[in-house]
């Protein structure tokens, strides 16, 4: 057995940190995934003003604060038993598809980029956003800059700001759009489309390069679990609304519901060693951290939704589903690294789908309020973020103060999957004791694929995820930390 | 939940006009009142902000009680109106986070003096009973630290 | 340029919803530019660097550190001590290390009354054994360390001696920039300054603001939900709590551009030591009521006014150490 040196600070400093126990033989017998993040939302919420919510829970993440202001939104409309005008949910979809596009766009060419344009073996100082401006050329990666903060710039237009936007009330929204405006965001639909373009031709170069080909359908990275999205009345992928699916393993339809019963499906498990609760499917029952048909574990974001689903919505994005699917085998795909696939047909669809809706003439009407007249009770409302199903749970009193709240957060969705995804990693790779550091850029893998949103400690600008690895041996002796950042 | 010996401190704002005579008054007279109260004059009850209030609970009062003329009386038209006005928003505010049994307002006019001193022996009374400020007691005493 | 003579700087977060990386990564061209006279010695998020190498740096080796996020576990106190030692300048990013921000809010519950909702109580979870998240836990490999969940969460300056504040939530690019512009000029103003922002409140730059009555009287209050309010008048005026007087300007009144009223992200203005309780005095000066009933009815629809009126500054006012946190 390898020792190498020994670390002994254990400080997580507010990102993830893996700890790897080690059999008598240094083969891995667990690994476990900390999470180091809890504020006390659903708490903060109770004796708060209903029309608060949007921009409170907004608050829980800085980097998609539209999804939590957008499912806010919508149990408020449920609270209120109000239904908003059809252009305010145009708007509502408008700048949710930017929104998306934009989210997804940062973690493609951020954070998985590098893995692709410059390649998995490339060394750490290169897979980077510096290494993919090497590889792409400076112009490529200041246009690709510029058209998300053309992004960006249009959210706020809808939102009024664009970290932490404000115009969700139950029933509408605050503002409507102008004439002038909706020109500039035709323009900004046009990026929006160059953009998804860019990522997919990316995408296609990679899919030629054998050796990620292999990597990506290597056993490493498979688990065989449910996955679950929200669906139209087609079964085609939605972000903005529609009813809940769930497939099993084989690709079945296990379930679909609206969300008002999502507490007959969906149900949280808590360990003493992460803050994190962990998302399972009640209808079939915590197993344990393990996949396959009998375990509740399930995935959710972009590859949980197109599994989900039985095509996209819009044609260009049904195309480049199509093509995935018939690249990977079939559906449903198990290939976590597929994750980052799945996102760039997303990319496609939010950019078609924002193209659509800047030309509805409707979306420049007025009306974009109705008033709630009933007296508030119980709302339910659910979005897709960009990293999985989002559910806002509210109970009010008659005069709008929140008395209760459940929130169940896209990542903790994903939480129990990517347990997996860092254990059988280090079960793989770590034999005998002896581990080197392409450990942690193959873990980092896999973990980076779900784009893990722990209120966005773990986003990282540069390329990487922070992370802590520690390995103890059998006898508890901490015999080595990996860090990419400490 | 107080030791026996507990002394409250009990910051009194006064206005000029009416509560400050009252108090005066009880003075001369000879009315005994607790030694308690510490009596901060001000020219209007309204010159009283919630900072004030909250900066005498900050810095180890008890309790505060904040007095003026009765409506109608004020010596500037209009003043205790604010000052309700400001009052009735602190104490919501204080109820919402436990701690309105520790401000009170009450109006005096020039010649109450007796029932100043009686308000604030009963006041005194209460405070001992109920809340204990965390400056002016250790956790032992049962303090809120 | 000499790396001697760049400036030295380093990021760090706390309890951050990452709304304060993502603004500086809204800085766009404007950040490549100032990262061209700066060597950023530590940002987890970002680089490579370890928490060893700034141990390893003598006292006052880092020329500004730039921290955001509010205090929450035990974690992040550490390491504020560790920067603060190290740096000459530490500045408070953002509302949530400057006056505590909305997770703030969580100071009105106990840490037991939070900890039991969110792991036992919730709807959704199923806990039969009571399962908690503890600090040192056995399993049957070995043991595991969290850190502890501190009992409030605290503002930087509750826990280090701040010298500078960038006030937001989060702060807008061009309130960063004039922050950074005044860190690197040299010219540093009084120490406790808040930067980048406005010296007056949200009002002067409110495009509504001409159309504010010189006296404002409130008879009622409204809650933006229960009408549609005219988008050409001051808000206030039509009996939203707009709280744009007593809040420092600088954010060009986004919110209010989008018919909503400002709620006080970006703090008070200078000299006010409590946000809160202003906020208070300057409502309770607008309501046009003569008794107590009509005064409470001109409240009545705000039910949560410590809600309103603290929403980003819970725990950094006078109420700070007195209030009694709630046990259900």
């Amino acid at each position: 057995m390898v020792v190498v040196t020994i670390n002994p600070i254990t400080r997580l400093e507010g990102h993830g940190k893996i700890s790897i126990f080690l059999d008598e033989k240094g083969d891995v017998k667990r690994a476990f995934l900390q999470v180091p993040e809890l504020r006390g939302f659903e708490k903060i919420a109770v004796g708060r003003h209903a029309e608060d919510m949007p921009q409170i829970t907004s608050r829980i993440c800085g980097v998609c604060p539209w999804a939590h202001h957008m499912a806010a939104t919508k149990a408020l409309d449920d609270l209120y038993k109000v239904k908003p005008p059809s252009a305010a949910v145009k708007i509502r979809e408008l700048a949710y598809n930017i929104f998306m596009l934009e989210d997804h766009s940062l973690h493609f060419f951020v954070l998985a980029g590098p893995d692709f344009v410059v390649g998995p073996k490339a060394p750490r100082a290169e897979r980077n956003i510096i290494g993919v401006m090497k590889k792409l050329g400076a112009e490529t990666v200041k246009k690709i800059v510029l058209i998300r903060k053309k992004l960006r710039e249009a959210d706020a237009i809808l939102g009024g700001k664009t970290i932490h936007p404000v115009s969700g009330l139950p029933g509408g929204v605050s503002k409507s759009l102008t004439e002038d405006d909706r020109k500039e965001l035709v323009k900004v639909a046009d990026a929006g489309l160059e953009l998804a373009d860019t990522a997919y031709k990316l995408l296609k170069d990679l899919m030629k390069n054998e050796e990620y080909v292999k990597l990506m359908t290597s056993d490493i990275y498979v688990h065989e679990t449910y996955y679950m999205g929200l669906v139209d009345d087609k079964n085609r992928v939605n972000f903005y609304d529609g009813k809940i699916r769930v497939v099993d393993p084989k690709g079945r339809e296990h379930a679909k519901f609206d969300v008002h019963d999502y507490l007959k499906y969906i149900a949280e498990h808590v360990e003493p060693w992460t803050y994190t609760r962990m998302s399972y499917l009640r209808t079939v029952g915590w197993k344990g951290l393990i996949d396959g048909e009998g375990s509740g574990v399930l995935a959710v974001g972009p590859l949980g939704r197109l599994n989900a689903a039985d095509g996209m919505a819009t044609p260009r994005a049904q195309a480049a589903y199509e093509e995935m699917y018939s690249a990977l085998g079939g559906k449903p795909t198990h290939y976590t690294l597929a994750y980052h696939i799945a996102r760039v047909v997303e990319m496609i669809q939010a950019a078609e789908c924002v193209k659509e809706l800047v030309e509805d003439p409707e979306i420049t009407s007025p009306e974009v309020r109705n008033l709630p007249t009933l007296t508030p009770d119980v709302g339910i409302g659910v979005v897709e973020a960009p990293r999985g199903t989002l559910i806002h749970h509210y109970e009010a009193d008659e005069k709008g103060l929140i008395k209760k709240a459940n929130l169940i957060v896209a990542t903790q969705n994903n939480v129990a999957r990517m347990c997996l995804s860092i254990e059988k990693a280090a079960k793989m790779l770590i034999k005998g004791g002896v581990v080197d550091d392409g450990l942690l850029n193959m873990v980092e893998m896999a973990f980076r694929a779900y784009d893990p949103c722990f209120a966005c400690a773990t986003h990282s600008v540069v390329g990487r995820i922070p992370l802590k690895i520690e390995m103890y041996d059998h006898e508890g002796r901490l015999i080595k930390v990996i860090t990419n950042v400490d | 939940m107080s030791k026996p010996d507990f002394e409250p401190k009990i910051i009194v704002f006064a206005c000029n006009w009416c509560s400050y005579a009252a108090m005066d008054l009880a003075g001369t007279s000879r009315t005994q009142y607790p030694h308690n109260v510490r009596i901060v004059r001000v020219m209007c009850s309204s010159r009283v902000t919630p900072e004030m209030v909250l900066t005498a609970l900050a810095e180890g009062a008890d309790a505060v009680l904040i007095t003026g003329c009765h409506p109608g009386d004020c010596h500037y038209l209009v003043g205790n109106y604010k000052t309700l006005a400001r009052y009735t928003l602190l104490k919501k505010v204080l109820d919402e986070v436990g701690l309105g049994d520790r401000v009170r307002l009450e109006w005096f006019s020039a010649g109450e003096g007796e029932r100043f001193a009686q308000y604030v022996r009963s006041f005194v009374e209460e405070v001992k009973k109920g809340a204990l400020s965390p400056k002016s007691s250790t956790p032992e005493e049962g303090g809120l630290r | 340029m000499n790396p001697q003579t760049k400036v030295k700087i380093a990021f760090y977060w706390n309890a951050s919803c990452g709304g304060c990386e993502e603004a500086i990564v809204d800085l766009g061209e404007d950040l490549f530019k100032v990262l061209e006279v700066v060597d950023i010695v530590f940002w987890p998020v970002a680089l490579d660097f370890k928490l060893e190498d700034v141990e390893k740096l003598p006292d006052g080796g880092i020329d500004v550190a730039i921290i955001n996020g509010g205090i929450r576990f035990s974690e992040h106190e550490k390491v504020v001590k560790l920067l603060r030692r190290k740096s000459k300048i530490v500045v408070a990013y953002g509302s949530c290390a400057h006056l505590g921000g909305i997770p703030g809010l969580a100071n009105l519950w106990s840490k037991a009354t939070i900890m039991d909702y969110v792991y036992l109580r919730a709807p959704s979870v199923v806990n039969e054994s009571n399962v908690l998240p503890k600090e040192v836990v056995q399993t049957d490999v070995g043991e595991l360390e969290l850190p502890a969940f501190l009992d409030v969460l605290k503002p930087l300056n509750r826990v280090i001696d701040v010298d500078y504040y960038v006030p937001g939530c989060p702060p807008t690019p061009n309130v960063t920039l004039k922050a950074i512009e005044t860190l690197l000029s040299g010219k540093l103003p009084q120490k406790g300054a808040v930067l980048g922002a406005d010296v007056r409140a949200v009002c002067d730059t409110c495009p509504l603001n001409e159309t504010k009555p010189e006296k404002l009287a409130i008879k009622e209050f409204r809650r933006p939900h229960a009408f549609i309010p005219d988008p050409k008048k001051c808000l206030l005026a039509q009996g939203l709590l707009c709280l744009g007087p007593v809040t420092r300007g600088g954010c060009e009144a986004s919110c209010v551009k989008a018919n909503m009223p400002c709620t006080g992200c970006f703090g008070p203005l200078d000299n006010v030591i409590d946000f809160g309780a202003r906020a208070l005095s300057f409502i309770a000066s607008i309501i046009d009521q003569k008794d107590e009933e009509g005064i409470r009815k001109a409240l009545g629809p705000v039910v949560d006014l410590v809600g309103q009126v603290y929403k980003f500054s819970l725990p950094s006012g006078l109420l700070k150490d007195l209030i009694k946190r709630k046990e259900v």
